[in-house]
């Protein structure tokens, strides 16, 4: 059998490791920023993190026998772990994420059958994981000190679980729960610890995902420019959240957070524009992308507001996730000469 | 005018910079032409010479076999060499019955009815000339030209779309002629049209062609040929799509274009209607656009039908470096050829020799779902879904997808980031469900004359039994009566 | 209380097990008339490649589930999907695909037109009269091989379909990891 090449003879100057390569670089500011803020705690953790994936990773292909360099080269991995690390406290212990990055290359993505074959986003299914597992060093959130740790303190902290003096405290979401648990109103909860302008500049408590908000929106933009994701996820997921947010504030303003306060906490800058826009676990058309995204927000304002736990984006995602593969057996794209339904269109001679 | 969007599509390097600038110029005469019998779709043509023969240009060498065929014409004068297997311009490489013809360097025509009022002749008339020269379909499809004009004056056309697209990367052979011949391509334009009797004549020229738009506007200032300028993108030149992009309409899945009251036309077609209405001159040349990385001086060239590819390259000063790929046609759907021996057919637009930059293939990685291929598609269907039934032979999966609508344009395979290959797959597919319908025929034949052999012996069978009962019954009776005569005898 | 739920679990597990098999005995339903329908999906030509009586024997077999989908080698990929299909298992088409489409072929050489292959031809796919050299009708060959069987001289024999410009298509593309 002859092995001719069959067309096309060109190609689009596109790859997976361009792909997840620009992906990566959208994330860079926002996560350098992260790193600024929190200090070696959070570099270590986030290059423990990537090892743990790659190691993992090569494992499982060894395993499988599949052919090694190129499925850690093309850059998913690195990718997932990366996205998880920034979702992660700053001063986790090391074990956490080298559990989160191991859960989520292995059994996320590997045991589905490899790059593409995933149902569940892994950085999601790690992180609640974790979050299920380990909800105490899971929720312990450290305030961006003036002064950071030291290199080596940072080994102490990260490797020795040794504590930060000083710096524990409450993701806004964490605070604003709680108070309200204790019967007090949004108002006086988020005086002092709500000043929007720090929330968009992200020099306040949280994961290093869910701080600089704007760096992330950039990167997200900035994707959506080079055309590696489209704006139908991403803008549906924040309306998914900001539209009832908005309602239930106008209802009751002293109960209900308002839009800004929930498009700028918790990761949901993240979760818009690099979670919920993840190709593989993901519909196929722009429509269901957008209806995805929507579940999505909608999900994520639901177990804000009146769900167990105060940060919803994961469970939102892993939820809608589930419900991908409907939305891709009913929105389809139309076919030319075909009507919705399948049928071919009826001749039409006439002028 | 009006235009619709394309939906989908894809933006590939145009690439014709590298050829587009050089003016057509005839190829010298080949030594020996090799002319398959099967350059149209349809039945294979029957050739009318034998071997030794002596032919002028432009006589009949082959004749079509019913009306879904093309007549084929001697390129140049000389004599028959032979008359069997050549390689066939396909991807498999398999021979093709051909006529060999040597040429004997006076290229001389054949007495041809030249007249000077094309438009005296009737539209069925029109048409039978159009099928006596053996035009065919030249933008690459090469259906037999006078069988679309019957239909669609008999099914009443309403609008004529004449092609000037040519969307494909590094082919300018559409965009020289225009350039170059956009009198005779208008006359030939208002001849189509007349025979078919269309009310309305769009000619859509993509914007990246300005020079060929003002050639063709000038030519066609008197007349009621309506140039449109379509914004230049990858397929604009399928048929389905600029049906669409001009009219609005949408060809009915399984359909014609002639449901939608339309008919379209290669524009270098044009120009083989005009030649031979008002020539008398068959097809037996066609521009060719040799191009690409590789070869040294990309150019366009009125090359004769069967003329070996080699020619062509050697004309365009060979290769400047050694190429990764040839392909026969454009990058998009163009074939793979290796044999530099294969003939220039109706249906060949270019020749490339393409570098390994050009073509830009890598290692298929798995599929992410980006679903960049459905955002490409024009058609509208999910090529990652297809591929992913197929390679399971789920096939009948992949057909409930839509996979029969797909135009194979390629554009899904050029923007897939793991460089899968889309529209092999569903070639493959193709392939594979049209043997599979074939067997089921031919099984249902089969089993129609084991049934009528089982019966007629059966019958046979059955009819032995009566004869021996009839001959049984008939001796009996015999021995009764002679056994009545015997005992008669005996009492008397 | 863990006590209770497995009694309650295994009592209800008992009880509708015992339910089934009372519904398997008594309404069961008699005869096959998948028998008939699977009959009409099969070459009938009933050639015996499958290695049961006929077509007939084959349906039976099939309908038992006692024989594989891909039991018929005249039938070709489409009998394998169709059977398939109708009795809704799953249809390995590795084996199936592999074998080459055959066709029987007279070396016209050595035929001494004893008449014997046309005789046992299925189809009538063979045309030849006595001391006449006989030749085969690709399009109604079945390749069943009783031809082959009974030639004295072994002119008649099974050869692969050469592919041809009308049959070739592209092969399948390499799987890559999926």
């Amino acid at each position: 059998m002859s092995r001719i090449a069959h067309s096309p003879h060109a190609h689009a100057p596109i790859s997976i490791g361009k792909v997840m390569g620009t992906v990566l670089l959208a994330l860079t500011p926002a996560t350098l920023f992260g790193f600024w803020l929190y200090g070696w705690p959070a570099i270590n953790l986030w290059a423990v993190s990537l090892i743990a994936a790659i190691v993992g990773e090569a494992f499982m292909l060894r395993l499988q026998d599949r052919a090694v360099r190129p499925a850690l080269m093309d850059g998913s991995g690195i990718l997932t772990a990366w996205l998880l690390a920034i979702s992660l406290p700053p001063a986790a212990p090391w074990w956490i994420a080298v559990l989160g990055s191991l859960f989520a290359v292995i059994i996320g993505k590997q045991l589905f059958g490899g790059l593409g074959q995933n149902v569940f986003n892994p950085a999601m299914a790690a992180r609640v994981m974790l979050l299920i597992s380990f909800p105490l060093e899971m929720t312990t959130w450290v305030a961006p000190a003036a002064q950071a740790p030291s290199w080596m303190d940072s080994l102490r902290i990260t490797f020795l679980s040794q504590p930060i003096d000083g710096m524990a405290s409450a993701s806004l979401l964490g605070h604003v729960k709680t108070d309200y648990t204790l019967g007090v109103g949004l108002e006086q909860s988020l005086t002092g610890y709500y000043l929007p302008l720090d929330a968009l500049w992200g020099s306040r408590v949280g994961s290093m995902g869910e701080t600089a908000a704007v760096l992330l929106l950039l990167g997200g933009l900035f994707l959506i420019a080079r055309r590696i994701i489209t704006w139908h996820a991403p803008v549906a997921m924040l309306l998914g959240v900001a539209v009832p947010a908005l309602i239930f504030n106008l209802i009751n303003g002293n109960h209900y957070a308002g839009p800004m306060v929930h498009l700028l906490s918790g990761g949901l800058m993240l979760g818009a524009f690099f979670i919920v826009t993840d190709p593989v676990t993901s519909p196929n058309t722009v429509l269901g992308q957008f209806i995805f995204g929507l579940g999505c927000g909608l999900l994520t304002w639901i177990i804000r507001t009146w769900g167990g736990y105060p940060e919803g984006v994961a469970f939102a995602v892993l939820l809608m996730n589930a419900a991908t593969p409907l939305i891709d057996q009913y929105i389809k794209p139309r076919i030319y000469g075909r009507d919705r339904s399948g049928v071919p269109l009826p001749a039409n001679k006439g002028n | 005018m009006k235009l619709f969007d394309l939906r989908g599509g894809v933006h590939p390097e145009g690439r014709k910079d590298l050829s587009v600038d050089h003016h057509i110029r005839a190829l010298p005469l080949p030594k020996k032409l090799f002319v398959p019998l099967q350059q149209h779709i349809g039945a294979h043509a029957i050739p009318v010479v034998n071997v030794g023969d002596k032919v002028l240009k432009g006589q009949l060498i082959a004749a079509a076999q019913g009306a879904v065929s093309s007549s084929i014409h001697a390129p140049t004068s000389g004599v028959v060499t032979a008359l069997g297997d050549h390689v066939a311009p396909h991807p498999s490489g398999l021979p093709v019955p051909t006529i060999t013809l040597e040429s004997d360097g006076e290229d001389k025509w054949v007495a041809t009815e030249i007249t000077d009022t094309p438009f005296a002749y009737s539209p069925e008339d029109i048409a039978a000339r159009v099928a006596a020269a053996g035009i065919v379909g030249l933008g690459g499809a090469t259906f037999p030209a006078a069988l679309k004009l019957n239909l669609s004056r008999n099914s009443g056309v309403q609008t004529l779309i004449m092609n000037g697209g040519e969307c494909e990367p590094y082919l300018s052979c559409d965009d020289r002629i225009m350039r170059e011949r956009a009198v005779e391509i208008i006359e030939g334009i208002r001849l189509i049209a007349f025979a078919v009797a269309a009310k309305e004549v769009l000619v859509g020229i993509e914007d990246n062609k300005p020079v060929a738009i003002a050639a063709m506007q000038a030519a066609a200032k008197s007349s009621s040929v309506k140039i449109v300028v379509m914004p230049s993108m990858y397929p604009m030149g399928s048929e389905k799509q600029i049906i669409y992009v001009l009219t609005g309409k949408e060809i009915p899945a399984g359909g014609r274009p002639s449901d939608v009251g339309v008919l379209v036309h290669n524009v270098a077609t044009a120009f083989a209607v005009q030649q031979a209405i008002r020539y008398g001159r068959p097809l037996v040349a066609r521009i060719v656009t040799v191009s690409g990385g590789a070869i040294k001086t990309p150019c366009n060239v009125e090359a004769l039908i069967g003329t070996p590819v080699r020619e062509l390259i050697d004309f365009a000063d060979g290769f400047s470096q050694a190429a990764t790929r040839m392909v026969l046609g454009g990058p998009m759907m163009g074939q793979q050829f290796t044999h530099t021996d294969v003939p220039v057919v109706k249906g060949t637009s270019g020749v490339l020799a393409l570098t390994a930059d050009e073509i830009g293939q890598a290692e298929a990685s798995p599929c992410i779902r980006c679903s960049s291929c459905v955002r490409a598609c024009p058609v509208g269907l999910l090529p990652l879904e297809m591929a992913a039934h197929i390679r399971v032979s789920d096939l009948s999966g992949a057909v409930d997808l839509g996979l029969k609508d797909c135009i194979a344009c390629g554009s899904c395979s050029y923007v897939c980031p793991a460089h899968i290959p889309l529209v092999h797959f569903f070639n493959y597919a193709k392939g594979d469900l049209a043997a599979q319908e074939r067997s089921k025929l031919k099984q249902e034949a089969t089993k129609k004359l084991a049934n009528a052999r089982n019966e007629r012996i059966a019958r046979i069978e059955r009819e032995r039994a009566e004869a021996m009962a009839k001959r049984k019954a008939a001796k009996e009776a015999r021995e009764r009566a002679a056994a009545a005569a015997k005992a008669a005898m005996e009492t008397a | 209380m863990l006590l209770a739920a497995i009694i309650s679990l295994t009592a209800l597990g008992a009880i509708f097990g015992f339910l089934l098999g009372v519904a398997a005995r008594y309404l069961k339903v008699e005869g096959n008339p998948l028998v008939a329908e699977i009959e009409q999906l099969l070459p009938g030509s009933q050639c015996g490649q499958c290695g049961f009586p006929g077509c007939t024997g084959a349906a039976l077999a099939l309908a038992e589930g006692s024989a594989p989908v891909t039991l018929c080698p005249p039938g070709g990929r489409a009998v394998v999907q169709a059977l398939a299909a109708k009795l809704g298992v799953e249809a390995d088409l590795s084996s199936v695909a592999d074998s080459v489409p055959m066709t029987a072929e007279v070396k016209e050489e050595i035929c001494i037109g004893c008449t014997r292959c046309f005789k046992v031809c299925p189809t009538d796919a063979i045309m030849g009269a006595a001391q006449q050299i006989h030749v085969v009708f690709r399009e109604a060959c079945i390749a069943c091989g009783k031809c082959e069987e009974v030639c004295p001289t072994e002119s008649i024999k099974l050869q692969p379909i050469l592919v041809t410009l009308q049959s070739w298509y592209w092969h399948k593309p390499r799987a890559e990891a999926v």
